[in-house]
């Protein structure tokens, strides 16, 4: 147990296990989500209230949980960075934010469209919208004060405190938004009142969660190993595998 | 021989030393407040001098014009002491750091943040805010102002080491202190129509009990990562 837990120290090591990983996490993902959007968009049923607009949900749906996932995830191997001295995790830290920025955006831009046809509206102050926007600022601030150090070492660990400040706070921002939007919207808003749906609609969105899942997996492998590539610029196993290959 | 200061003496120590600091530069004082005031005065020129109008936009304009202000003062919170070393200093003290910028922190709200909450009413009152409702703004600025210099203090120990860091300071605390802005305002915004209050203040005051906890670990933290 705690020699893998060393080994997941190393980095030439998670370098060549995430390696191995990538390819396997990209094409599962891949088929799933490829299946999911098949499901999706072909085979399940039009919504009855919102017609064939519901099908945005399959993609924004999924871009919002991972867009929080992916915060948790950051927040946690930041932590573990912090608490153990792991540079790896430092590099997980690091390679996270861009891709939830990027979901988080994508959740935005979907739940934007999906807004246009549904409310009327490209931007409504909904909730989740606003929420989203500043899980978005809260992105944009962690990668500004990596950016903002030219130490490694100590950008990694003053963004491993921002992280952790933030994935305290972001409960509490979501509740006072949820609360503030339910004083200032009466309920103009139609929200997908129905907590059973069906199953042809289900599958492929459970298809899709599992398949953004892993394609995070593969994709944060693959920023991953830039990063330890990056920081290890310098280190002689590097020169062995380039002399190698 | 000589014992150690106590914890609750080295705070006192750290906290006059702040305060005098502070006296000595009373434009640096003043310049918030003249701020605050205005921002203020600007909303009713860009959108109308109607009193009815006024008061509709004052709980949004008195609070955000009281977190633009605060944060302009925040990076003068650590920035000297990290540059002439009386930071590092501290950290050698023996002295525990999170009591030390807990200290700083109050400080700063005292010359910063309180001054605010003291100005305020006028500001208010030029925006036609009726008399309850300038005593729960006051009120309201009097937690907000608190809470906010302490998550101020956090995003100032995270860009202690870092060159032209304002803009920076200012995209790290916003997004945090928004839950204050909803519950500053909505307080606001209640007691101008009559309605009781209450509730939005104690959300404010349990930011910041949970605040005025948790912050100055993270900050003392944040301290020590960045004058490494």
């Amino acid at each position: 147990m705690w020699l893998w837990f060393h080994k997941l120290g190393s980095p030439p090591h998670v370098y060549r296990i995430a390696g191995k990983i990538t390819p396997w996490f990209g094409w599962i993902g891949g088929i799933l989500i490829a299946a999911g959007v098949f499901g999706g968009l072909v085979l399940a049923p039009a919504d009855y209230q919102q017609g064939e607009g519901f099908r945005i949900l399959y993609v924004h749906a999924p871009s919002a949980w991972m867009s929080l996932f992916t915060y948790v995830v950051m927040a946690v191997a930041a932590t573990i960075g912090l608490i153990w001295r792991m540079k790896v995790a430092y590099s997980v830290a690091a390679s996270c934010a861009p891709i939830g920025a990027a979901f988080t955006a994508v959740a935005l831009v979907t739940g934007s469209l999906w807004g246009k046809k549904m409310w009327g509206t490209w931007w409504e102050w909904d909730a989740r919208l606003t929420s989203e926007l500043i899980l978005l600022f809260l992105y944009f601030g962690y990668m500004a004060l990596r950016a903002a150090y030219d130490d490694q070492q100590r950008a990694d660990r003053a963004s491993a405190v921002l992280a952790m400040v933030g994935v305290v706070n972001i409960p509490i921002i979501h509740y006072s938004v949820v609360w503030w939007n339910t004083l200032h919207q009466p309920a103009s808003v139609t929200k997908m009142a129905a907590p059973s749906i069906a199953p042809a609609m289900l599958v492929p969105l459970i298809l899709m969660f599992f398949g953004f899942n892993i394609v995070f997996g593969a994709l944060l492998f693959t920023r991953v190993r830039g990063e330890v590539l990056l920081r290890e610029r310098g280190a002689d196993w590097i020169r062995e595998l380039l002399g190698k290959s | 021989m000589s014992a150690r200061t106590g914890i609750l003496r080295a705070m006192l120590l750290l906290a006059e030393r702040d305060l005098r600091l502070a006296f000595r530069r009373p434009s640096q004082l003043c310049n918030p407040l003249v701020f605050f005031l205005v921002v203020t005065t600007l909303f009713p020129l860009s959108l109308s001098p109607q009193p009815s109008q006024l008061r509709d936009i004052a709980p949004g304009v008195l609070w955000v014009a009281a977190l633009l202000s605060s944060l302009l003062a925040l990076e003068a919170l650590l920035k000297s002491d990290a540059e002439d070393g009386t930071l590092e200093q501290m950290l050698l003290s023996g002295q525990p750091l999170v009591v030390l910028v807990a200290a700083k922190t109050l400080a700063h709200w005292f010359v910063g943040g309180l001054p605010l909450v003291v100005i305020s009413p006028l500001a208010a009152f030029a925006l036609n805010v009726p008399g309850d409702a300038i005593l729960v703004t006051a009120e309201g600025l009097l937690m907000g102002t608190l809470t906010l210099s302490f998550i101020g203090s956090v995003g100032a120990a995270l860009t202690v080491g870092v060159r032209r860091s304002s803009v920076l300071l200012s995209l790290l605390v916003l997004p945090l202190a928004m839950p204050l802005l909803i519950f500053g305002a909505r307080a606001t915004d209640l007691a101008i129509s009559g309605e009781v209050a209450s509730g939005p203040l104690y959300l404010l005051g349990a930011l910041l009990a949970f605040t005025a906890t948790l912050a100055p670990f993270a900050s003392a933290a944040a301290v020590r990562i960045g004058l490494e």
